[in-house]
């Protein structure tokens, strides 16, 4: 039996990949594929808790983040297609106008 | 505790050494012959045309957006067609809230034209710089 | 029934928005649907209010909460909805946005804060701050044609969804942590272990960004500015009042006793950052838009001084800045787009504001009342507010953060001020004349004057007011 500690480090891992890819890439669409694996690495960290506590909240939970997760990625993807058409271009280092 | 995964390991090892076995024996067993029309990607199909990368048009994006959203409504209706049987009308109810809202995001797609593949009925503003 | 009835204004706005985006598909006129959209809001506002001196509970199995705090908010969510929607039209006629599904958009977005600022369980709250932020990410890529437009939705989506990951793994920490996600029962069995501090940790990180605090504050200007104006008004009134509203939900019903300073000691640090970051960053701003939204940064920070009071007290000082900041902010916001309007004009730098104040005297004046509240002035709104803040603090002991408070809101007046001096102290050589003031936009910017001056005057009347009600519900 694999106990919860090893998921629990691997969603930990997931979510550690994630954060870096979001901070280190360029590409706006890379950068959005790294945020939907923090998200999914979370939902691992949900469902073995869920399965720890013997609790079925933290599974709903995953169902709800999981739509979430979709409804974010249609809006994303629109906005990144509304970028594209105005830069040509999904680099993030070229969006640059509005500045402090 | 990894003992348990003994079985899965020793499988893993089997399917592997009878795929090397079985591919190996037709490839020095079998007749080779080679010919132009038996190299074709697609043996008995159209060949293929253009680049694997070429740009797809937006309407394929589009539908695949569409897809997420309606494509995951099966994940709420799973869990509740298992369970619906116990908890009486009150869910049946509140499913059919549920679907009637998606069912209101589909005639609005229908009739903004995004399912149109010809998209005649969009116009997109291309905006130069 | 009970639970249809409990959240009956967002079942109201749902279902209006719901056929807004039925009318829009059939392409019934953008006006029938802004009707609809005004009347649906004022239905539910009428609802809230009503509610407000209800009794109160839990509904859809402790998922929420209704009656008390829950429903004062849902009025501020809707005051602020309905000004700033009020005022919308005559500006999105004149950048080509007055379209149904605009308004559809607001009205599914205003469910999702009202679902925000009644969460008792950390489900509904994700639900509720996701419904609504994935609208308000669409509404602020609504200027598609400009790049500013595209630029700040992307901005917002990316970082928000970013934040949204921190959420949501503090939300899985502390559910690992307790076994639970009702805010009662967490609050029951937690205990200030390791994972539970770090699930705390995130959430709050989760929490900081969306209410747009320092140093989680950095898509906050660029989005202000790129959406359009009334818009910001919008998403700077209402979806803060619906995030801060959760955030005094969760602290004052998940966190046990004895854990609430860990969190108050993080609070008071961020408060701190936020006054005096987005005092001195709008010090520098010429763009009066982005002095605004630098401007709604520090407003966030007096927010979170009554947090980090973390009394009663506190509480009902966050909720009644929460009322003062929406109606003088969506006010400020309204006459900027009153200006804007004009595009051949371009009112978006201070210095085209010289000698307005003078040659069309309503709206100077009334911006004036606007700015002088948000400073935090007496008789306005602005100051009663604050003086329920920082006295919270004060009594809870947290006397240097009170002062440091004062001193950046006294810093504060040196740009809202700056506003007025180039409104009637400089001239302009240009002659020019404005478009005109629909009637509808002209009253709801004079309600909320005048809202703006009754309540800073309503402390010293006999009768009880808005305060008293607000501590009542924490008297219980």
């Amino acid at each position: 039996m694999i106990g919860i500690d090893w998921y629990l480090a691997l969603s930990a891992i997931l979510f550690t990949i994630g954060i870096i890819g979001v901070l280190i890439r360029r590409n706006a669409i890379v950068i959005f594929m790294c945020v939907e694996l923090m998200l999914n690495a979370v939902n691992l960290s949900l469902i073995s808790f869920s399965a720890y506590h013997g609790d079925i909240a933290g599974q709903i939970l995953v169902f709800f983040s999981l739509s979430v997760a979709a409804a974010e990625a249609v809006v994303g993807l629109a906005i990144i297609i509304a970028i594209f058409r105005n830069n040509l271009s999904v680099d993030i280092t070229k969006v640059n106008l509005l500045r402090w | 505790m990894l003992e348990q995964y003994m079985p899965i390991i020793v499988l893993l090892g089997v399917a592997l050494v009878l795929a090397i076995i079985l591919m190996s024996l037709s490839r020095i067993v079998g007749p080779f012959r080679p010919n132009k029309t038996k190299l074709n990607p697609y043996e008995s199909g159209m060949d293929p045309v253009g680049q694997a990368r070429d740009r797809y048009s937006i309407a394929f994006y589009l539908v695949a957006m569409e897809f997420i959203v309606f494509d995951l409504e099966v994940v709420f209706i799973y869990p509740w067609a298992v369970a619906f049987m116990q908890h009486g009308v009150g869910t049946f109810f509140a499913m059919v809230v549920f679907i009637v809202i998606l069912f209101i995001g589909l005639i609005y797609t229908l009739k903004k034209g995004t399912l149109d593949w010809d998209m005649k009925n969009i116009k997109f503003e291309a905006t130069k710089n | 029934m009970h639970d249809i009835i409990a959240f009956l204004p967002g079942v109201i706005i749902a279902v209006v928005g719901l056929i807004a985006l039925l009318m829009e598909a059939y392409k019934k006129s953008a006006d029938q649907i802004y009707g609809l959209t005004i009347a649906g809001i004022l239905a539910a506002l009428g609802v809230a209010i009503a509610a407000l001196f209800g009794d109160s509970g839990t509904a859809f199995t402790g998922m929420i909460v209704y009656g008390g705090v829950a429903s004062f908010g849902a009025v501020v969510i809707l005051l602020g909805s309905l000004f700033s929607v009020v005022v919308s039209r005559d500006y999105l006629m004149e950048i080509d946005l007055h379209r149904g599904d605009v308004y559809s958009m607001i009205l599914l977005s205003i469910v999702g804060m009202l679902a925000l600022a009644s969460a008792n369980d950390l489900i509904s709250f994700f639900l509720g701050l996701e419904t609504m932020s994935i609208c308000l990410y669409v509404i602020a890529g609504l200027i598609k044609d400009k790049k500013t437009g595209a630029e700040a939705a992307l901005k917002y989506f990316l970082l928000g969804a970013f934040a949204t990951g921190f959420l949501l793994y503090g939300i899985a920490l502390i559910y690992g942590a307790t076994g639970h996600t009702n805010l009662t029962e967490i609050a029951a069995v937690a205990e200030p272990t390791l994972m539970f501090m770090g699930g705390s940790a995130l959430l709050l990180v989760g929490i900081f960004f969306k209410i747009g605090a320092v140093p989680f504050h950095m898509w906050t200007p660029d989005v202000y500015q790129g959406t359009p104006t009334t818009l910001t008004a919008f998403m700077a009134t209402a979806a803060k009042s619906a995030t801060f509203v959760a955030f005094v939900l969760i602290m004052s019903r998940m966190l046990p006793e004895s854990d609430t300073d860990i969190w108050t000691n993080v609070i008071q640090v961020v408060a701190i950052l936020t006054m005096v970051v987005g005092n001195l960053i709008a010090l520098a701003q010429d763009n009066v838009k982005r002095m605004l939204a630098y401007s709604s940064i520090a407003h966030a920070g007096y927010l979170l001084v009554g947090l980090a009071a973390g009394t009663p007290e506190g509480f009902t000082g966050v909720l009644y800045y929460l009322f003062a900041y929406t109606v003088m902010n969506v006010g400020a916001f309204s006459v900027i787009a009153y200006y804007e309007r004009n595009k051949g004009l371009d009112f978006t730098e201070i210095e085209s504001y010289a000698g307005l104040g003078f040659k069309f005297p309503l709206m100077g004046v009334l911006l004036s009342i606007f700015l002088f509240s948000l400073v935090g002035i007496p008789p306005f709104v602005g100051f009663v507010g604050k003086y329920y803040v920082f006295a919270a603090a004060i009594n809870a002991g947290l006397i240097p953060l009170a002062i440091i408070g004062v001193l950046a809101s006294a810093a504060s007046a040196y740009y809202y001020l700056r506003v007025m001096v180039y409104l009637f102290f400089k001239d302009s050589h240009k002659e020019y004349s404005l478009k005109p003031a629909s009637l509808l936009f002209s009253s709801a910017v004079v309600l909320m004057a005048a809202l703006t001056l009754y309540y800073g005057i309503e402390p010293v009347l006999p009768f009880s007011g808005l305060i008293e009600l607000i501590s009542s519900y924490y008297s219980l």
